[in-house]
């Protein structure tokens, strides 16, 4: 007898035990994209009812894309787009930079510095969501007020204490013999930074990529503080005044959950193999 | 080999004006490199959780200037009936949540694991809902919990035999319906890192059970269980971090109605602090959320420990 897993329910063949495995397969995919069909369906249908939301399209149109476009809900997804563009390079440059001081140097204060990073990730930003509001209205010494600014939305998701630990835990894997090579090459730090040691950790680039994106898409909070009027709200804080609006009914909302819903989908899709690296490591770590 | 060349470098170096040593070279690159990342995290984390630590003491007034009340916000807090409620919501839906998650995601991950290429088709369509944006799927399942006969939850109930709910819209049902929402989205997380620690099992240990006549359910009892255990901790580590501060779901779907009857701390905090400008106590707030998650990824970890020895 073989197994591969703890109940051996591949080693179960016949009929009977074959149908209860379609049913039951069948049964969880239904149940967890069984929404996100709907949504998809229903986006593209003509459904001014609340309550009509089903997993069967009726017909097809573009209407609610169309009437999205008043809404400026395209707007708002150029919004996103901007913060999540600028926040995830802002993001990875400062993992990178971070974890090469942590994985390649040794000094005193790197303990500490450790545990500073650790300490924010135990950390929920919700908690200081109040006082943070109050700091981004006017920054201390620089007494700048990025309230309603896309910089109130980048800079807080600038430093991401899990992407640093995974950055660093890969770049302690680059043999320590290549650095010293070039080292010896006479390349200056920068030099060896650059050309040897992130060109190394290219697939650690993509776990933090793919991870930094779904957190920085995800923000709500953030936004809601920031973003004071609807100029510079981001399509996942919009979604609600879309909701309310008797004229164009529940089309545009679902037209624009949708838009708010499929990059995370697609960039988890894409980078999937990255995506479950980051997981395992993340979840390991807290 | 760097014992033989430093001889070498002193010899060549001006005697008069010594050269930084290599250490200290090293040590002012690594601070150089971690600026970037040690000033946004003073910015947006330290200095944020410093001066909430200090607005709650004071009554917080735009215009008039703070005013020093000492530990008065944390007294309205504890003495406040809505903190209770607030308080007591948000540790059914963590502990619920966290519960649902954790047993399902096993058992799922159980029904689940092995090498079959269809398995790995249903575990990437179940994944799905952990990486959606909160506040989108929020807003399709607040249209899915709508209350009448036609209600997309209600229809699908109905095929059951089941008569339709309320769900959101009743005080009795809107914190458990939301629940049902955050175990969808818990479930599909746990389960794959039920599914990563599955792998690690040592599937000689089945084998040899199998040959000593051991049940399915024993095997599973006395090999599977054991094994997982760390994973279950980490879970458990995790849900005590996040668990409380649920925020998003709870705005989207109810924001804590109706009267009051799903009201989070997360939400008491931001209609306090945004809306009635009660900087102060929103600040004390915060903190009391941040002592409770502390205290209660402590009781985790002290539970960890005595189950590890």
């Amino acid at each position: 007898m073989r197994f591969d897993s703890a109940l051996g329910l591949e080693s179960r063949r016949g009929p009977a035990a074959t149908a209860a495995k379609v049913v039951l397969y069948a049964a969880m995919v239904l149940v967890f994209t069984g929404p996100l069909l709907g949504l998809l369906v229903s986006a593209f249908g003509r459904t001014l009812d609340p309550t009509a939301f089903s997993l069967w399209p009726d017909d097809f149109t573009l209407d609610n894309f169309v009437l999205a476009k008043d809404q400026n809900v395209y707007l708002y997804l150029l919004n996103s787009f901007v913060v999540v563009g600028f926040g995830l390079l802002l993001q990875m440059l400062v993992s990178v930079f971070a974890a090469y001081a942590l994985a390649r140097k040794r000094f005193r204060g790197m303990t500490f510095v450790m545990l500073l990073m650790l300490a924010t990730m135990m950390l929920p930003e919700e908690i200081i969501a109040i006082p943070l509001s109050l700091v981004l209205a006017d920054l201390p010494v620089l007494h700048l007020d990025l309230i309603g600014t896309y910089a109130g939305m980048i800079l807080p998701v600038g430093a991401w204490g899990f992407s640093i630990l995974v950055m660093t835990e890969f770049m302690k894997e680059v043999p320590v013999e290549l650095e010293e090579a070039a080292r010896i090459d006479g390349a200056g730090e920068f030099r060896i930074f650059a050309t040897i040691i992130v060109p190394l950790c290219r697939p650690a680039l993509g776990v933090i990529g793919v991870f930094g994106f779904t957190m920085i898409w995800d923000q709500y909070l953030l936004p809601l503080i920031v973003s004071t009027d609807s100029t510079t709200w981001t399509l996942p804080v919009a979604l609600r005044s879309l909701r309310s609006n008797e004229e164009v009914g529940i089309g545009v909302l679902l037209a624009a959950s949708l838009l708010a819903l499929l990059p995370s989908i697609i960039a988890f899709l894409a980078f999937q193999r990255q995506f479950m690296r980051g997981l395992t490591s993340g979840a390991v770590k807290g | 080999m760097t014992s033989t060349l430093s001889p070498a470098r002193s010899r060549t170096a001006p005697p008069r004006r010594p050269a930084v040593p290599a250490r200290r070279r090293g040590t002012l690159t690594a601070w150089l490199f971690l600026a970037p990342a040690l000033l946004l995290f003073l910015y947006f984390k330290f200095i944020p959780m410093a001066l909430g630590l200090w607005k709650s003491l004071f009554k917080v007034q735009t215009f008039l200037g703070d005013e020093w009340v000492g530990l008065d916000n944390y007294r309205t807090i504890i003495t406040d009936d809505e903190f209770a409620a607030a308080i007591w919501h948000s540790v059914v839906l963590a502990l619920g949540t966290t519960a649902g998650s954790l047993v399902l995601g096993l058992v799922l991950a159980l029904l689940i694991e092995g090498p079959a290429k269809y398995l790995w088709f249903v575990r990437t369509a179940a994944f799905l809902p952990v990486v959606t944006t909160m506040a989108a799927v929020s807003e399709v399942w607040r249209i899915m919990f709508h209350p009448g006969d036609t209600g997309m939850l209600n229809v699908v109930i109905g095929w059951f035999g089941l008569d339709p709910q309320p769900w959101l819209a009743s005080e009795h049902s809107s914190l458990w319906s939301i629940m049902l929402m955050s175990v969808w989205r818990g479930t599909p997380y746990d389960m794959m890192i039920f599914l990563a620690g599955l792998v690690g099992v040592d599937r000689s240990l089945y084998e040899a059970a199998a040959v000593d006549g051991a049940s399915t359910w024993r095997r599973l009892r006395h090999i599977t269980l054991p094994a997982l255990r760390p994973v279950f901790w980490i879970l458990a580590t995790l849900a005590a971090i996040r668990g409380l501060r649920v925020f998003v779901e709870v705005y989207v779907l109810t924001n804590g109605g109706p009267n009051g009857s799903s009201e989070v701390l997360m939400t008491l905090i931001y209609k306090l602090g945004f809306q009635k400008n009660e900087l102060g106590v929103a600040s004390a707030g915060g903190i009391v959320l941040f002592l409770a998650t502390l205290a209660l990824t402590v009781v985790v970890q002290t539970l960890r420990r005595r189950q590890a020895t």
